[in-house]
């Protein structure tokens, strides 16, 4: 049995298993109420945790921009998201007229659910996770896809044709990103040998960042792009839609979106470090499992500040921009670094280092021809097809006119 | 009555409540919607079976890929979006008749087989399941000839696809 400081998670539920079992409460019971309990804190705690993000990622955002951030409330202005948090408490709910009920009050929680789910069966210990699940990356993909179907029920119920155009948008986004994404995840499932999260951790003595560098790149770019965030923010284009699919809240329902945002960015963060950097794996990890989750929060950390360097740095892309890097290029390189991994991990087998060092001589051999081959193709810029025809143009007449009154 | 019975019987009623209101729902949005619940339920029904991976590739496939893309489709063709004239078809008798007749086939055929009266066994050795289903995809002497049909069949209809969404004009 480990001290209560090296695994408090695990002290507690043993504590409070003992408590209840004392109370003359049957073992399934007891395993409900704790199920219930875990799974009521994860969730609670995630949210908080927002709370935290946003601060963190607008001062990093403003510091970015040579500006200050935040630095009114509280020291360096930490207490700024709560102020904030505490005002859209407060503010009104505005339901417009012509809105279809259900599905645009159904949206916004569907948005944080979808999110929240995958921080289920994400291993934060080696002892404490939600479930081991032995499809865990199956069930990650599947919460996504929930996801979507909340970004369409709010611009489609919204009764407002920019949230429609914001909700085409998202769509054509997701469902085409989500196919590299998971053709990428497949090359981890590959090496590990399991569907389940907690197993690919455990395959992992080598990080997979070193083993998959292309998939891992992969997974970065198009994860990006499933939380909908800048350089992919098409689906909120301020210029050009107003805000998007949901321009039609207000209130605690806008927040929520708002909270699903943030929350999703950490989320893939917090995966990337799970899959491709070992997770909580380290030095010691297995015999104080407190360490691992340690371990865990400074990689997710890493990864979740190059999110917010690539959100404040790069600008935005247009749509077809966009569609030629998913599909001329995500796609076509996930699916041959996936056939080269198989082939080359499989009859190395056994042997961790040379098959790692097999798979990233060849991973680096793969990008290198992509880019040599069709990266100059894709690079090339977009002929333009036709004059510039202004939509209003001034009638031959009516332009000397004005030119003789001008002069 | 277990526990796992009510939660057959109540996720049952849900998926063919909303069974009947795809079918039956004035604006075709909404009949989409359901029937983004009807297929949720059958994922459920597969989670109760203790078939996750059933489960999770119904939710993936059925929800996030197919119901999404008709939900697109439907949102893409404007005039449809509602109907105002009568539902029902004036063969709907004969409909009728004919889908009782294939509900009582099943059914019937289902009572001859001796597997209908056993309760369901709880599946041994969870974490094997997976890897089992994944080898007998694979494995010569089981189920590799359809699954390499199947295969054969998506890339099809994939070509097909993009054939038809070539634009002629171009070479």
């Amino acid at each position: 049995m480990t001290p209560w400081y090296q695994d408090p998670v695990q002290f507690i539920a043993e504590w409070l298993r003992g408590v209840l079992l004392g109370w003359g409460m049957p073992p399934d019971g007891v395993e409900l109420v704790l199920t219930v309990l875990g799974a009521g804190t994860l969730a609670l705690l995630a949210m908080l945790w927002v709370v935290f993000l946003i601060w963190y990622e607008r001062k990093l955002i403003g510091r970015i921009q040579d500006r200050f951030g935040p630095n009114r409330v509280g020291p360096w202005g930490i207490f700024q998201p709560i102020a904030d948090m505490l005002k859209i408490f407060t503010k009104e709910y505005i339901t417009p007229e012509g809105v279809d009920r259900v599905p645009y009050n159904l949206a916004p929680v569907l948005a944080v659910a979808s999110v929240l789910l995958i921080w289920a069966v994400i291993p934060f210990t080696m002892t404490v996770m939600g479930v081991n699940l032995n499809v865990g990356l199956v069930y990650i993909i599947a919460s996504g896809g929930l996801g979507v179907l909340g970004i369409i029920l709010a611009g489609w119920s919204s009764n407002n044709k920019y949230a429609l155009l914001g909700g085409f948008r998202a769509v054509a986004q997701l469902v085409s990103y989500e196919v590299p994404m998971v053709v990428s995840l497949l090359i981890p499932v590959i090496l590990a040998g399991s569907l389940g999260v907690n197993d690919i951790v455990m395959a992992q003595r080598i990080p997979y960042l070193i083993s998959a560098p292309v998939a891992a790149l992969i997974f970065f770019i198009t994860s990006m792009a499933e939380t909908g965030r800048s350089p992919f923010d098409l689906t909120e284009a301020e210029s050009e839609i107003v805000a998007g699919f949901n321009i039609e809240y207000s209130g605690l329902k806008f927040g929520m979106f708002y909270v699903a945002e943030f929350l999703h960015a950490f989320t893939v963060s917090l995966l990337f470090a799970t899959l491709f950097l070992g997770g909580w794996r380290g030095p010691l990890a297995e015999q104080i499992p407190l360490l691992g989750f340690v371990y865990l929060v400074v990689k997710t950390f890493v990864v979740y500040f190059i999110v917010i360097l690539f959100r404040g740095s790069l600008p935005r892309f247009r749509i077809d921009q966009m569609m030629d890097l998913n599909w001329k290029l995500l796609t076509p390189l996930a699916l041959v670094s996936l056939i080269v991994s198989a082939l080359v991990a499989k009859p190395l087998e056994g042997m961790p280092v040379a098959q790692t060092l097999a798979l990233l001589v060849s991973n680096g051999i793969v990008l290198i021809l992509f880019i040599e081959g069709t990266g100059k193709k894709v690079q090339r810029r977009r002929e333009i097809v036709g004059k510039p025809r202004p939509l209003a143009v001034p009638h031959p007449e009516e332009q000397q006119g004005a030119q003789s009154t001008g002069g | 009555m277990t526990g796992l019975q009510i939660a057959f019987l109540a996720i049952a009623a849900v998926t063919l409540a909303s069974a009947v209101l795809v079918v039956s729902s004035r604006k075709i949005m909404h009949a989409a919607l359901w029937l983004v619940l009807a297929l949720g339920g059958v994922a459920a029904l597969f989670a109760t079976l203790e078939a996750s991976f059933f489960a999770a590739v119904q939710v993936m496939v059925y929800i996030g890929a197919i119901a999404i893309l008709i939900i697109f489709s439907v949102m893409l063709t404007r005039r449809v979006m509602e109907d105002a004239g009568p539902q029902n078809t004036r063969y709907w008798p004969a409909a009728l008749v004919v889908s009782l007749g294939v509900f009582g086939g099943i059914f019937f055929l289902l009572l001859q087989w001796p597997g209908f009266t056993i309760e369901a066994r709880p599946v041994l050795e969870q974490g094997d399941f997976l890897v089992r289903f994944g080898q007998a995809l694979v494995s010569p002497d089981e189920f590799v000839v359809p699954f390499e049909v199947a295969s054969i069949l998506l890339v099809a209809a994939m070509i097909g696809a993009i054939i038809i969404a070539r634009d002629p004009s171009r070479k």
